[in-house]
């Protein structure tokens, strides 16, 4: 009974099966293939999908709690109220040759006045005549009606000093390599930068983006050995090194430690890597007179003025014009200050001979005079109108410095000790940063030597 | 009696019933706040892409021909040798070349005089199309309406520029020092009490550059794990300084209270991105007046948010302090909110004080820190004397301590030239954007060929506007704008405005639809006079 019912059974199910055989032949193609999507799609499910985590979401109840919970840092860290930079001497007068403090005349070593602009009749009567005619400020950026035919001027004769195509200028010195750098340079590029660099370079490089690589303070060798390993790097891929841009950024005279870079060797090197050379010439300009002339520079102290100004070929300097932040979208030189600019300039170029070689040759002076002093370790190159003076080894503190500052005070001298931010990239060493004024007479160096000396003897004493 | 008189006659009556009040905004008008961003008509947006397209097909056929010689190459050569590689990517210039250089002729335009409400504008020919220029000598003296002149300060004469020439008889030019070492004046701190002062703050600090003061300040404040959210409309020193400073930045919808909020609390909730570690502080970057847009702040709802989720707020007022508000003194005196909400005070004296230079202000302790820690003070030299007097004098002047109310009427002047010239542009037909009450009057042309167009014809008929289009604003948003000063007298916005009305017709600008298209002769005078003597 039992097996004659399974195989009728079987002989249904054999059956069904067949006219399920049959059906498919007959269905429609597309049913076909919905079926066996989902058929793949069921084992796809069972076993392939890994198991997403669950969520956690938060309630709202989670939420509000978190945000009442939250407590924020002070908005700035307490300050210290005796921190140098807020007990600074205020003086109330020209800071020429000679600065008043607390009503006594003192020589002044201490501002950057190399050819002793600041005060100068000449230079002053100029930029009354511009107050008179233009105000003071220009109400705008370049590209909206605030280039006056006066910024126009000094561009040109900034050119025609030194025999460049183009120049453009900037209001504020800090702010002119700190645009000029991000211009050129992109996220792609390299810039191989000197150690010594003062800070607006640090920022400007940190704003573009770029990948950096820091040589040893003028070291010519450390420079060399970095070259050649991006030169390795470029020849295993030659395709992406044609799209890196190389820039050597340095300074004509370190504003940090008074020595000059070793440009010819860096051109010789330009043209066997192929890069391109941006020098910072603050310091040099006006005070070094034939070396140091470069692309890049920025003046703020020695032709009495602020500002800061770049000169080159037109290739490059047109480029800024667009893409240099701190030049389309700011205000620009307010005109008063490109007139004092423009007859600085003229002051210049009338006795440059004169001027540039008695700075130089009173340098060399004092260089001899500073090294005889012992105790005292001079950094600065010879012919540099600004030196570093620190102490020697372990009595190089930032407290006797000060204390070699006052005593000179006290003798009127005015010197000053250099200050940083903590944030350099490489602090220099704590010094006392001497500028010499192409004024200054033997008898007033001299001077300057003896109260150095006897400072010496109080602190270490 | 002529306009002005009315003016100062109904200005004394109400400047000495102020005094006698003991709340300073009773008895002043209430300004309508209202603004207003007209959306961008479909078929000009349309228009205005297609045109692009076509500048763009064009540029790139003269670049093939400049490529096989066809055209001579104008741009300037590398003097390096050919196996340097290239200082810049040819993409980058292709802009330059081909779309800017068309219209070159419109921007840098030198000027030869003050930039006050009148200007000299130096002509300039060109006979190959703008690649160089030729100065013919001719000076066109026109209507300044470009310059950032708002409180009329721009002047070659009068109290401030004789204080200007005293002192640099008295201090020279420049000191050649730092904040830090030599170069902390009597001035600058007499410059900075009375702008503390002035802003009703504990202290205050100056810097010599505007833009600078944004991008060597904020690095100072904020730094690695701290969160930024910044509008996304922000002058490009704030963008430049949040960079710089190593904070994550979050832009957020401009002027858009929910989204600000938004993004705090999921700020606050989720922590920093991966670690999750809560975020150290939360510092809101906005701006009094943006200078593209017209607009204002919200900054009453901001200060709200600010408050509830306890983060720190920076305002930068460049274009907001002394040319908004009943008593010039920004956009705190416009919403009349309490100083002290603000943490930290930003601004610069170039636009209404016609100087040059830029200010923090806030808590002392706020101002202790930057003093010590700031970039700008530790390693710039100080501001030039003869700037630091001019703004000296002028805010002497703004709050009456010169002993006139020339301060006071000089700010109502700018308040009605404002209104005066918005609502005829709006009722013209024009698209003009912002708030009614900023000083900033953008009008929308979106074309690209119309930048020039707008700008040549205007400079015809003797005014020297402003055009900006890509990239200062949107592709499609090019723009007009107008900046309003307190030295335009009622002839020169009258004539300004019969000028805007020809070009706007010959260049068909009129794209509003809220309102109807009419000429300037069409408008009611009595209405528009009425309100400007009131």
């Amino acid at each position: 009974m039992g097996s004659s019912m399974a195989r009728g059974d079987i002989e249904n199910l054999a059956t069904d099966f067949f006219g399920l055989f049959e059906s498919f032949k007959h269905a429609p193609f597309y049913h076909i293939i919905i079926e066996v999507s989902l058929l793949l799609a069921v084992v796809w499910l069972l076993f392939f999908r890994k198991p997403r985590p669950i969520e956690k979401k938060l309630t709202e109840k989670e939420k509000q709690e978190l945000i009442d919970e939250w407590q924020p840092e002070p908005l700035v860290p307490p300050v210290d109220s005796n921190h140098p930079a807020l007990n600074v001497r205020v003086l109330d007068g020209i800071v020429g040759k000679t600065v008043e403090i607390d009503g006594r005349k003192s020589l002044n070593f201490a501002t950057f006045n190399f050819l002793n602009f600041v005060g100068n009749q000449r230079i002053a009567d100029k930029a009354i005549q511009a107050v008179q005619k233009y105000g003071v400020g220009s109400c705008g950026p370049r590209g909206f009606y605030g280039t006056i035919d006066i910024h126009l001027e000094l561009e040109e004769r900034l050119a025609k000093f030194f025999s460049c195509e183009e120049g453009i200028i900037y209001s504020y010195g800090f702010s002119t390599i700190a645009s000029i750098i991000p211009a050129y340079s992109k996220r792609n590029d390299i810039l191989f930068v000197d150690e010594g660099v003062h800070y607006a370079i640090q920022k400007g490089v940190e704003a573009s983006r770029s990948h950096v690589k820091w040589f040893r303070h003028n070291d010519i060798n450390d420079l060399e050995r970095l070259l050649a390993e991006q030169d390795v790097l470029d020849k295993k891929n030659p395709k992406k090194a044609r799209t890196i841009r190389r820039f050597l950024i340095i300074e004509g005279l370190y504003v940090n430690y008074g020595d000059i870079c070793p440009l010819p060797r860096m051109v010789e090197l330009k043209y066997k890597y192929k890069y391109r050379i941006f020098i910072d010439e603050s310091v040099s300009f006006g005070t070094i007179g034939q070396t140091g002339r470069g692309i890049t520079e920025y003046y703020e102290y020695s032709i009495g003025s602020i500002g800061g100004f770049a000169v080159g070929s037109s290739f490059v300097v047109d480029h800024q014009r667009l893409s240099a932040q701190g030049y389309c979208f700011s205000a620009s030189l307010p005109p008063l200050l490109a007139a004092a600019a423009i007859e600085a300039l003229n002051i210049m170029e009338e006795d440059h001979t004169l001027l540039f070689e008695t700075i130089m040759a009173k340098s060399k002076r004092l260089h001899k005079k500073l090294l005889s002093i012992k105790g005292y370790i001079i950094n600065g190159d010879e012919i540099s109108a600004l030196k570093h003076l620190r102490l020697t080894n372990s009595l190089n503190t930032v407290g006797r410095l000060e204390e070699i500052v006052q005593f000179a005070q006290s003798r009127d001298i005015t010197i000053t000790v250099a200050r940083y931010l903590t944030d350099e990239h490489h602090l220099p060493e704590p010094s006392i940063r001497l500028i010499l004024n192409v004024e200054m007479t033997d008898e007033e160096l001299e001077f300057l030597c003896t109260v150095l000396q006897e400072a010496l003897v109080k602190v270490t004493a | 009696m002529s306009p002005k008189t009315a003016i100062n006659q109904k200005m004394n009556k109400s400047f000495s019933s102020n005094l006698k009040t003991k709340c300073a905004y009773e008895n002043e008008p209430k300004y309508q706040d209202h603004e207003d961003f007209e959306e961008t008509p479909t078929w000009a947006a349309v228009v205005t892409v297609l045109g692009y397209a076509i500048l763009s097909a064009l540029g790139w056929l003269r670049d093939f021909l400049r490529h096989i010689g066809f055209e001579e190459k104008k741009t300037a050569h590398d003097p390096n040798p050919k196996n340097f590689v290239p200082l810049y990517q040819s993409y980058e210039c292709f802009y330059t070349r081909n779309l800017y250089t068309r219209i070159r002729d419109v921007f840098n335009q030198p000027i030869a005089s003050v930039a006050g409400a009148k200007v000299h504008i130096m002509e300039r020919i060109s006979d190959d199309f703008n690649w160089t220029f030729k100065f013919s000598g001719k000076k066109i003296p026109s209507i300044n309406l470009g310059s950032y002149n708002y409180l009329g300060f721009a002047e070659n004469q009068g109290p401030c520029s004789e204080q200007a020439i005293k002192s640099i008889e008295k201090y020279g030019v420049s000191t050649c020092s730092t904040r830090h070492e030599l170069g902390n004046q009597r001035y600058m701190q007499e410059l900075e009490t009375l702008m503390a002062e002035y802003l009703n703050a504990e202290d205050c600090i100056a810097f010599g550059m505007g833009f600078a003061t944004n991008a060597l300040n904020i690095p100072t404040l904020v730094g690695q794990g701290d969160l930024i959210l910044s509008d996304r409309l922000n002058h490009i020193s704030l963008i430049l300084g949040a960079r710089l400073s190593g904070a994550t930045i979050c832009p957020f919808n401009h002027n858009d209270m929910k989204d600000l909020e938004s993004q705090l609390r999921k700020a606050i909730i989720s922590g920093q991105p991966r670690t999750c570690r809560p975020w150290k502080k939360i510092l809101i970057i906005v701006e009094g007046v943006y200078s593209m847009e017209g607009s204002l702040c919200k900054l009453p709802e901001i200060i709200e948010l600010k408050k509830k989720y306890k983060a720190y707020l920076y305002m930068d007022e460049a274009h907001s302090i002394g040319a908004i508000g009943s008593r010039g003194r920004g956009v705190v005196d416009y919403w009349r909110v309490d100083p002290n909400d603000i943490d930290v005070h930003m601004g610069t004296f170039t636009k209404s004080f016609g100087s040059a230079g830029g200010y923090i202000a806030g808590k002392k302790a706020l101002i202790d820190h930057i003093r010590i820690y700031s970039h700008s003070a530790c390693y710039s030299t100080s501001m030039s004397a003869p700037v630091c007097y001019q703004i000296i004098s002028a805010l002497s002047i703004i709050m009456g301590r010169d002993g006139t109310n020339d301060g006071q009427q000089r700010i109502q002047q700018l308040a009605c030239n404002v209104r005066y010239f918005r609502r005829q542009l709006v009722d013209m037909g024009f698209i003009v954007y912002g708030n009614d009450n900023s000083p900033v009057v953008p009008v929308m042309i979106f074309m690209p060929a119309k930048i020039a167009a707008v700008n040549r014809e205007m400079l015809k008929r003797g005014c020297a506007v402003v055009t900006v289009g890509f990239p200062a604003t949107l592709l499609t948003e090019s723009r007009v704008r107008f900046c309003i000063s307190a030295g335009h007298t009622k002839e020169m916005l009258d004539h300004a405005l019969k000028a805007m009305d020809e070009v706007g017709h010959l260049v068909s600008l009129r794209y509003s639809k809220q309102k109807p298209h009419r000429r300037w002769i069409e408008l009611d005078r009595a209405d528009y006079d009425k309100e400007y003597l009131s």
